[in-house]
């Protein structure tokens, strides 16, 4: 079983987190003006890379916060993780 | 026609015999209807100190730790979240002088008293019991006196507070209707002990 760093908790069990798909996905600044296209590529489209990936999670078995993580999507080792109010940390 | 008085009952009161029957090195009993206040408020702001006046004790802003301030324990549950335990019958008292302390500050309490009941661990084998449903570090030296956690035990949340990490005794704070399900994994799984035993 992997361990998280819950930024609150420390490591923990994965079971206890819940994945929240790609972060830093900013919401449009003006809504009204999308087209259906840009409105899918905002919902729908997000980088896929093979590598070090900023991901949302949250620790909902214990403290309940959700968290940012930068994860290898090929090796699944959790390259740093930072609070919400954090800037996002350079990994090599 | 005569109408029985309704007679509380604990969630673990059928199991009082069988958890009073553990091999030695391991203790378990209910502590039964507990006060359980759930506080939520911002840690820097003016309710919080009011808050911590009104207790007579600090609320703890340190990841996974509790303070004792005589018979409460403040348990912490999120950065401004936070549980108060105390003795059985406090809840309109305390939940009074929280509210009264918070007074139009933003924050919230809620009596989760009915939401848990709660499972005292204790004995020397009660860490190697505890680890056998749970990844989490327990040595004394990481989960100190002290310590509060919550985390699934044998996949069923609990919320686990070491009153005392030495002489290991443990309070397991858990849902209603989960209870009968963890004290009997418990039960079970401190059998292989009773074979080990003199």
């Amino acid at each position: 079983m992997q361990l998280i760093p819950c930024p609150w908790c420390g490591p923990r069990d994965e079971v206890e987190f819940h994945y929240g798909g790609a972060a830093h996905v900013a919401y449009p600044e003006d809504p009204q003006s999308l087209t259906d296209e840009d409105w899918a590529r905002y919902v729908f489209f997000r980088d896929n890379p093979k590598g070090p990936f900023a991901e949302r999670w949250c620790h909902t078995a214990s403290c309940r916060r959700w968290f940012n993580a930068i994860r290898d999507t090929a090796t699944h080792q959790v390259l740093a993780v930072y609070r919400m109010d954090e800037a996002k940390p350079v990994t090599s | 026609m005569t109408v029985d008085h309704p007679q509380r009952r604990s969630p673990l009161a059928h199991l009082t015999a069988e958890l009073a029957a553990t091999p030695v090195g391991v203790s378990l009993s209910e502590v039964p209807f507990l006060t359980q206040l759930n506080l939520r408020v911002d840690p820097l702001g003016r309710a919080a100190r009011a808050v911590e006046e009104a207790l007579g004790a600090t609320l703890p802003t340190a990841a996974n730790t509790a303070v004792a301030a005589g018979d409460l324990d403040v348990l912490w549950l999120g950065p401004d979240e936070w549980l108060l335990v105390a003795p059985e019958g406090r809840q309109e008292s305390l939940e009074k002088s929280l509210r009264q302390a918070i007074g139009t500050e933003h924050g919230a309490v809620v009596d989760l008293s009915a939401h848990r009941t709660t499972v005292e661990l204790s004995g020397a084998l009660a860490r190697d019991l505890l680890a056998k449903g749970c990844s989490l570090d327990l040595h004394p030296a990481v989960f100190t006196t002290g310590s509060c956690a919550q985390l699934p035990l044998a996949q069923a949340p609990v919320l686990l507070l070491a009153r005392d990490s030495e002489m290991p005794r443990y309070w397991l704070l858990v849902r209603t209707s989960f209870a009968p399900y963890v004290a009997a994994w418990l039960l079970d799984a401190c059998v292989e002990y009773a074979a080990s035993g003199p």
